[in-house]
């Protein structure tokens, strides 16, 4: 139960830190795309999805230790 | 969860009050951490749904086009007067100022900050925002001090005759 407590403590640090990192990306794009430059869209918008997948991962893995019990 | 079950029981044998207030804070802190979680994920798949949304703003930006539209005549306001037009709908305030004997400069009206109208200060030759006190160039609507990070958009203007056309817009703010 314990080490299970602390498996989800980090995987939660760890998805705040790759939320960080999706925020600066989101405000990043939104200013270039706000000051007419449309270069950092695409690859913008890649990256958030790596790291979407990422949480997605995260979460997925969650679900796999509950169901192992 | 079965260690969880016994100690319920126990609590619940102790008191009646215990049945009837039945939070047990392992269980609840448990549940919290993937409630958590799970509203960690949404929220990323929500900064990579704004991220897709500029992808598609900025390529329907890309098939933009702007209008031709005659905006004043040359020689209509005086030198360092300042001419209101609408560009490139009639929502979008812009600023048409003569900066020179046969130089016109025109910029949106809307601060890059928090869109307040700013005002040509001809004392200071710069672009003012009375909201923050944000000050742009003439020259290319850079950024001089305050808050705001981004220059004012730029009207294109190209001069037929006696007639100052707008033909297009760069640094456009989108909304």
């Amino acid at each position: 139960m314990r080490r299970r407590i602390t498996a989800l403590d980090g995987i939660a640090a760890l998805l705040i830190l790759l939320l960080i990192v999706q925020v600066w990306l989101l405000s990043a794009t939104l200013d270039a795309f706000l000051a007419g430059h449309s270069d950092a869209a695409l690859p913008g918008a890649i990256t958030s999805g790596v790291i979407f997948a990422a949480a997605a991962g995260l979460y997925r893995f969650v679900q796999r230790i509950d169901r192992a019990g | 969860m079965i260690k969880l079950d016994e100690k319920k029981d126990k609590i619940r044998s102790d008191s009646l009050w215990r049945d009837e207030f039945s939070v047990f804070l392992e269980r609840e802190r448990f549940v919290g951490r993937r409630q958590l979680i799970k509203f960690l994920t949404l929220t990323s798949l929500g900064m990579f749904v704004g991220n897709v949304w500029i992808l598609v703003r900025s390529w329907l930006r890309r098939d933009q086009t702007f209008p031709r539209q005659k905006i004043a005549f040359a020689g209509e306001i005086p030198i360092g007067g300042v001419k209101l037009f609408r560009y490139p709908t009639p929502q979008e305030q812009c600023l048409l100022i003569r900066t020179g004997e046969d130089d016109y400069v025109a910029y949106s009206q809307k601060c890059t900050h928090l869109s307040c109208a700013v005002f040509y200060s001809s004392g200071d030759n710069q672009l003012i925002c009375p909201c923050h006190n944000g000050r742009f160039s003439i020259r290319d609507g850079a950024v001089i001090q305050g808050p705001p990070t981004r220059a004012l958009p730029h009207v294109v203007i190209e001069r037929k005759g006696q007639e100052l056309i707008a033909i297009g817009m760069s640094g456009k703010l989108e909304g």
